[in-house]
């Protein structure tokens, strides 16, 4: 085989693996829309956040505008504190909120940030300190069979 | 039992660990002699062009025929579990992920080992058993950086590149079971792909996990026809050999990594 033909499919061969590569990173993995660097990143405190992991998306009215870049403990209040990377395109008055939501009923928990009215605007390291902890389906079951068990005396005289 | 048979066995179990510390010594040092040799693959890359030709290219029809099949089947299979429990729709999801974490990388790693590994080892054997490597040093050219260092890197560039395309062929299997076949919502198939596939997690670490392999199944390779023995039989031992050990070491190796990996996700 004479050396032109064999660079001419060796170039096709490595121009298939490429773009095999780049469709799988942008196609499949969605890389156009990460867009790092143009963000902010706001601080929030939880009492609970249930499962929430880094990279968890942050929600509001339902169009992803940020995501968890951070999740570390406060020693001092015994509280959770959740740093979130914003887009910058988005603006938030200081006064939202924060509340850690599920998709689903079983699944992945999510920051839903409502919008609050005040005329000063979230800037980079700010505090969010309007927030509601996650609901733990365990304490759920839990409060629902505690109050079972409390209902239950005034039932078992009757079935006797 | 005599003492006899004993010692006897003693000694053999001796000799196996021994010849195994051997082998894995003259490995290390081989795969010294070809990083120190690879400078001729910079200084000629026309050597590792033709050699990319034997690996990567002929290589590309059992790449792209079984990865079709293997998204077919990872679709059909995966539709009918997932129906149970009402989620058909996360096919797409569960097809890219299982292809891009694990299926594409070792099942196009085994696949190369016996399509392009077993024909490297052959070749080289071949040409240690008509003593065209020994003429070769007679001529003051070194085997290493000639025959065996090109080889390698050609390996090395290929085999993540089929595995890209692999998974790309696997996933476009999936699409033409779940979206064409079976119903499912062309957007509900793509987007349910891009909320779950990571870049950084999922998309690099594939394509670590294909360099890993690539640098076992060609260093197996070119090391079995290095030290072939020289006869017919020799070197058709170290064929069967090369696609064994490949199969052993890419599965190994995949636990190791995908422990490294995905651990705490």
């Amino acid at each position: 085989m004479n050396r032109q033909l064999l660079d001419l499919w060796v170039g096709i061969f490595v121009t298939i693996g490429i773009v095999a590569t780049v469709f799988l990173s942008l196609r499949v993995a969605n890389l156009t829309t990460l867009q790092t660097g143009s963000v902010y990143t706001v601080k929030a405190e939880f009492d609970n956040i249930g499962g929430l992991k880094v990279r968890a998306p942050v929600k509001s009215a339902g169009v992803t505008i940020g995501r968890v870049s951070a999740i570390s403990y406060d020693a001092e209040q015994h509280k959770a504190v959740v740093s979130a990377a914003l887009d910058a395109r988005y603006q938030f008055s200081a006064d939202s909120s924060m509340s850690i939501l599920t998709s689903g009923l079983l699944g992945e928990q999510y920051i839903g940030l409502l919008a609050g009215s005040d005329t000063e605007m979230l800037q980079e390291g700010d505090l969010i300190w309007l927030t509601s902890s996650a609901i733990v389906l365990e304490n759920l079951i839990g409060q629902v069979l505690f109050n079972r068990a409390g209902a239950e005396p005034t039932k078992t005289p009757a079935d006797n | 039992m005599n003492i006899g048979s004993v010692s006897g066995g003693l000694q053999r179990l001796g000799a196996l660990v021994t010849n195994g510390l051997v082998d894995l010594g003259v490995a290390a040092r081989f795969f010294v002699a070809i990083l120190a040799a690879s400078g001729i693959c910079l200084r000629r890359p026309g050597l590792v062009i033709k050699e990319i030709y034997f690996i990567g290219v002929l290589s590309l029809v059992i790449i792209l025929v079984p990865g079709l099949f293997v998204g077919l089947v990872l679709g059909l299979q995966m539709y009918d579990t997932l129906q149970r429990f009402g989620s058909g729709d996360i096919v797409g999801m569960v097809v890219a992920l299982s292809l891009i974490r694990e299926l594409g990388p070792v099942l196009s790693a085994l696949l190369i080992s016996s399509r392009a590994g077993s024909a490297v080892t052959a070749e080289i054997g071949l040409m240690k058993t008509t003593e065209q490597l020994s003429a070769m040093e007679m001529m003051a050219i070194q085997p290493v950086s000639r025959v065996i260092a090109p080889r390698f890197w050609a390996g090395i560039i290929s085999v993540p590149l089929l595995t890209s395309v692999f998974n790309v062929v696997g996933i476009f299997g999936g699409y033409i079971v779940a979206v064409k076949l079976l119903g499912v919502d062309t957007g509900t198939f793509w987007s349910q792909i891009q909320e779950s596939v990571d870049f950084r997690v999922d998309v690099v670490n594939g394509i670590i996990k294909s360099v890993f392999f690539g640098i076992a199944i060609t260093f197996i390779a070119v090391f079995q026809g290095y030290h072939a023995s020289p006869t017919a039989e020799g070197v058709s031992l170290a064929t069967t050999q090369t696609v064994v050990k490949s199969a052993f070491v890419i599965l190994a190796m995949d636990f190791v990594l995908t422990a490294f990996m995905f651990r705490g996700i």
